[in-house]
């Protein structure tokens, strides 16, 4: 086989690879508020569950990422945290993080707060924004897919877009009072 | 959804008139060139000698000069350059014609189109007589209007066929358009960029009121929200605020202050919801509440899961925002 064919066919196969990041859900999920799920007890009948429908299905997807991005400007995230860089609330664009940096622990601070100021969200957004939000957050220190993070700002720039970070090696905090945040 | 006037051969102002007119210079002169051309090629058909594979090919006239074939040819170049410059012509003077607006003592609006509706903004010199509708333009008939165009998110284009042409909403690079209205009357516009998903549902209504109508609507419209005057409203109002409402919408003289969304200071004075996809009327309102999905799919408003009775106070409280 010719090597021009077969760079052909590899380049193919990889470009597929790429499918995801386009993929958009016109009509599913609905875009509905739903009550957070309140665990009372740690323990679950069978194997514990936290995750649902949608955890990780946004981490590579532009459309899903670009509108957690919005939607961090809309919900007034901005207002606590900057642009990532942080002010009354901690900097998220930095690799420290105090209730983890999993998808379903940040899904948990947005849907249930955090003691020390983070509000809760759970009720008031509905649930594929929360996910929407999670992926965007993760993109702020490079932990979501940087082929599909945001490029750009419709505001006025102020620090490299997410598609331009580096995947940064999470570390944990231990939780701590307003004034000596990490 | 709810009439209007959307048409160019009916242009209610100065502007729209010029361009009607260079409309009716257009269309019959296109109009006739198209018909000669179709003409010319079927009589070319028609007389074309009809050669068969085993006719020699005709060379008869290749040396020797043709003044007849010359002499059309050259009539139909000088036609045509005297059609088309004559067309330059109309269209540079409709050009003058509409920048030839006079515009003293111009009503200032700031228009922002945001996927997928629109935000005006009455400008004043005075700060607290600036006040702000979605979706809906109220103009005083026989004053000239300044509008400036902004883009919130992608391109818009600003388009309402019986005052003006168009002219794009571009994101960072704000523009103007001038129009005057002429008669009393109901004008619908639409967005005439493609913008994504709901573009379609994207309607404006320009709406030309007398003077004196004009006032008192404005004069309305800068008040602050009503104060509830049931138990019910005032239910509402505090859900409004409980609920996620307050985080998108803002209610000019309560604590909900979003920026996202229509102001909904005196929603219930505006003709429809959602940019023109449904009326206006209780049970809409009620419906677009709890499932805006479901008319405009994709639409930057999610559906919320309340409550009937939560439901009918905060829509018994929207309906009191006259
Ligand atoms: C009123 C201010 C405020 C707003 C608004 C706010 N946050 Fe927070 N956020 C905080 C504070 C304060 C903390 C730290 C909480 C703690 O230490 O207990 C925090 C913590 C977090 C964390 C955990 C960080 C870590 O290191 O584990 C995430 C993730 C987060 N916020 C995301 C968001 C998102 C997404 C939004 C918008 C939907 C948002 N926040 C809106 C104040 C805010
Ligand atoms: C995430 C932001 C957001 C939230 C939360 C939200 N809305 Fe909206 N709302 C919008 C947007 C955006 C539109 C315009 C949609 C369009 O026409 O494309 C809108 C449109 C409307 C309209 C129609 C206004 C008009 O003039 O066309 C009404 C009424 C309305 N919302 C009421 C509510 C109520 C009541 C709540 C709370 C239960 C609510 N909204 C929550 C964003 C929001
Ligand atoms: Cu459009």
């Amino acid at each position: 086989m010719n090597v021009r064919a077969a760079c052909c066919v590899v380049a193919a196969i990889v470009s597929l690879a790429a499918c995801q990041r386009e993929k958009r859900d016109f009509e599913a999920p609905t875009k509905a508020v739903t009550p957070p799920p309140v665990r009372l007890s740690e323990i679950q009948p069978g194997a514990i569950s936290t995750k649902t429908s949608l955890e990780g299905k946004y981490e590579d997807n532009a459309f899903a990422l670009s509108e957690g991005k919005r939607l961090f400007g809309w919900y007034n995230c901005t207002g606590c945290h900057a642009h990532g860089g942080g002010d009354k609330g901690p900097a998220l664009m930095d690799r420290v993080w105090i209730y983890g940096s999993e998808p379903a622990q940040i899904y948990a601070t947005i849907v249930e707060g955090r003691p020390n100021g983070m509000p809760s969200f759970g009720g008031h957004i509905p649930d594929n924004e929360v996910w929407e939000l999670v992926a965007y957050v993760r993109s702020l220190s490079g932990l979501a897919s940087g082929m599909a993070s945001p490029n750009r700002s419709d505001t006025m720039h102020v620090k490299a877009p997410e598609s331009n970070v580096e995947a940064q090696q999470p570390v944990t905090a231990a939780p701590s009072g307003a004034s000596e945040r990490p | 959804m709810t009439g209007g006037l959307h048409d160019v051969e009916a242009p209610a102002g100065a502007q729209a008139q010029a361009i009607a007119q260079l409309w009716h210079v257009l269309l019959p002169v296109c109009t006739i060139v198209f018909v000669a051309v179709l003409v010319a090629v079927f009589v070319a058909l028609r007389r074309a000698p009809r050669a068969t594979r085993e006719t020699a090919p005709d060379v008869s006239s290749l040396s020797q000069p043709e003044p007849a074939l010359a002499r059309a040819v050259w009539a139909g170049v000088i036609v045509c350059a005297v059609l088309l410059l004559g067309l330059l012509a109309a269209s540079v003077f409709t050009d003058r014609a509409l920048a030839r607006l006079p515009l003293e003592d111009a009503l200032h609006i700031r228009l922002t189109g945001y996927q997928w509706w629109w935000e005006a903004q009455y400008d004043d010199p005075a700060p607290s007589r600036i006040f702000t509708t979605a979706n809906e333009l109220h103009v005083p008939v026989g004053r000239p209007v300044i509008v400036t165009l902004v883009g919130a998110d992608v391109i818009h284009s600003f388009w309402v066929p019986s005052l003006h042409g168009k002219k794009d909403l571009i994101p960072g690079r704000p523009q103007t358009i001038s129009f005057r209205a002429d008669r009393p009357g109901v004008y619908r516009g639409t967005c005439a960029e493609y913008c994504g998903y709901q573009h379609a549902h994207m309607v404006l209504y320009v709406i030309a009121d007398t003077p004196n109508d004009f006032a008192y609507w404005a004069a309305r419209q800068r008040a602050p929200a009503a104060k509830p005057a049931s138990a019910l409203a005032q239910q509402g109002a505090e859900l409004f605020l409980q609920k996620s409402c307050a985080m998108c919408h803002a209610i000019d003289g309560t604590g909900a202050q979003g920026r996202n969304a229509p102001n909904l200071t005196h929603v219930a004075s505006r003709m429809t919801i959602g940019a023109g996809t449904l009326a206006n009327s209780v049970t809409n309102r009620a419906a677009w509440i709890l499932d805006p999905q479901q008319f405009k799919p994709g639409a930057n408003m999610p559906s919320q899961n309340m409550a009937p009775d939560e439901l009918a106070a905060i829509n018994a409280y929207l309906g009191t925002l006259q």
